[in-house]
């Protein structure tokens, strides 16, 4: 038996697996969600990541970026090192996709924010330049 | 002077959906916020997570207060940025608040106000360490502003102390970024963040937790070069002898939130021993007449599902405040709970979907909630666990009680005996 704290909701069910292989009994659940978490965590654990990309604006020098869907846990930091590649050059909105399809994992790397909008907005108001932050 | 209805002191979660709210229900609103953007500090928050509960969705920091932006965009909201309240004073009918901003000074009268100031971090100076002061020793959330907003890595090996919410997520952010996390220093025997956050942020990562231990001391002088761990007793007195050096060049402190009530203070508000925050009626009004208070400024939260929650209610309750004499009743709780919000009842209001949160003291397994009015329970709900570092929340219809000025009114909470 095996105990896990499912981490799909803040209320972090501890839940309890028993059996072996493909063949396995979760309990301890509140909803199904946890069932397949449980099920993920026993034979193929799935994880997103959320981290920031670098740009060229001095006002923001770097913008949240999250996964548009789970990833293999063990590829994360694989993935870390393409988000690290990249330095935004263009301003993008919430939820514009930066990097497609990132290493075949069908994950998309995406914008968490309107930062780079809001402060392109900022400076065609002609409006007091200096940090955002 | 410019008259106002409403004013909503703090642009984060709380105060945004204050804002929201106080317009939807036909006030005159201005939210003043001191930074140059709204979303308080979610702004920094770049984790997933937030929103679970109100939009069954999990996103990020910036993704839920950007949704509340959205949304304020649409209404007759007047936004403040990078503007500062440096002075509140009460007037007949309201309240005069004077501002500070880069256009110079101003002041404006408000009917009433919201007081969603957040919270902040416990410092170095609210934990007793030995040694040096040297740089490097920053809170979590510092060190997350220095990370997720400047985009500059505070450390390249740190250890963490405490086991709070943000020093969890700190330690895994510093990790993705190539820093080394030699290990999470609680001094207590439990942890003080979500089980889940331990699950996703430390197990995930291999970094180690360490209940029962503490820092005692710093070493370094320009920066930090070392600290001292040891193990503590059930009294987290440190124990000689099991004093261990670890080379590092941070210290991350994740020791707690206090909410920020300066300027509630200045206008007299009671604040509550137990949260820290003011002590409100069911309608977020502070016992202050007209100061409405909500979010981490009113009791520190572990959900901004709930930051919101309070902030809609204190809006709108601001919004339709007519004034007029309270009748307030204790709402009282036995040792049982750390803390019940909110703390008093004004019959004189709708009481029939009151909004209770509370935090049980210890970890408590298979309890019942009992609601006893007058000696007589009127109400009970079963709990498989309790635990202090997840507030729970219910809504009670306490106006088919028959509560009458001299009602007492109880929580208390019992535990299945083996």
């Amino acid at each position: 038996m095996k105990e896990l704290t499912c981490i799909v909701c803040p209320r972090g069910c501890t839940l309890c697996i028993t059996g072996e292989g493909e063949n396995l009994q979760v309990s301890g659940n509140a909803c199904k969600r946890g069932e397949a978490f449980a099920m993920a965590e026993m034979l193929r654990p799935m994880r997103t990541i959320c981290t920031t990309v670098r740009t060229v604006f001095p006002a923001a020098p770097v913008l949240p970026v999250r996964l548009s869907q789970e990833i293999p846990k063990d590829r994360i930091f694989d993935v870390m090192q393409e988000i690290k590649k990249i330095t935004l050059d263009h301003a993008v909105g919430r939820g514009d996709v930066i990097i497609e399809n990132v290493l075949g994992l069908a994950a998309d790397v995406i914008s968490e924010s309107d930062l780079l909008r809001h402060i392109e907005r900022r400076d065609e108001d002609g409006r007091c330049a200096g940090s955002d932050l | 002077m410019k008259q106002m209805d409403v004013t909503v002191i703090g642009g984060g979660p709380a105060g945004l959906a204050a804002a929201i709210s106080a317009c939807k229900n036909g006030a005159a609103t201005l939210l003043v916020e001191r930074e140059a953007r709204l979303g308080g500090i979610l702004k920094q928050c770049i984790h997933d997570g937030f929103g679970v509960v109100r939009f069954g969705e999990k996103l990020s920091g910036p993704e839920y207060a950007e949704r509340f932006i959205d949304e304020l965009e649409k209404t007759d909201c007047e936004v403040r940025t990078l503007t500062f309240v440096t002075a509140v004073k009460q007037r007949a009918g309201g309240f005069e608040v004077h501002l500070v901003s880069r256009d110079g000074v101003e002041t404006v009268f408000s009917k009433t106000l919201v007081l969603a100031t957040g919270c902040r971090e416990r410092t170095a100076k609210q934990v007793a360490i030995h040694g040096t002061r040297p740089a490097g020793v920053f809170t979590a959330g510092t060190a997350q502003h220095f990370t997720n907003l400047l985009g500059e890595l505070p450390t390249r090996k740190c250890v963490i102390l405490g086991s709070g919410d943000i020093g969890l997520i700190m330690a895994r952010r510093l990790t993705l970024e190539g820093a080394a996390v030699v290990g999470v220093y609680e001094a207590k025997s439990t942890p003080s963040g979500l089980t889940r956050n331990i699950h996703q942020c430390l197990h995930d990562y291999d970094i180690p937790l360490y209940l029962s231990h503490t820092v005692t001391r710093v070493f370094g002088e320009d920066r930090l070069t070392a600290v001292e761990v040891s193990q503590v007793d059930e009294h987290m007195r440190p124990l000689p002898g099991t004093e261990e050096i670890i080379d590092c060049d941070a210290l991350i402190l994740s020791v707690g939130l206090i909410p920020e009530n300066e300027l509630a203070e200045t206008l007299g508000v009671e604040l509550s021993p137990a949260t820290k925050g003011p002590v409100c009626d069911g309608q977020m009004m502070s016992m202050a007449d007209g100061i409405f208070s909500c979010g981490n400024a009113l009791h520190v939260n572990d959900l901004v599902d709930y930051v919101s929650e309070s902030g809609e209610a204190a809006g709108k309750y601001a919004a339709i405040y007519t004034g007029g004499q309270r009748q307030l009743l204790d709402v009282a709780c036995t040792n049982d709970f750390l803390y019940v919000v909110p703390q008093k009842l004004n019959l004189s209001a709708d009481n029939s979907e009151t909004a209770v949160y509370f935090r049980s003291r210890e970890i408590v397994n298979d309890c019942r909630l009992v609601l006893q009015i007058d000696g007589r329970e009127v109400f009970s709900k079963k709990y498989r666990f309790l635990r202090p570092p997840e507030m729970e929340k219910l809504t009670i219809d306490f106006s088919k009680y028959d509560l009458h000025p001299d009602s007492e009114i109880c929580l208390r909470l019992e535990v299945a005996r083996v």
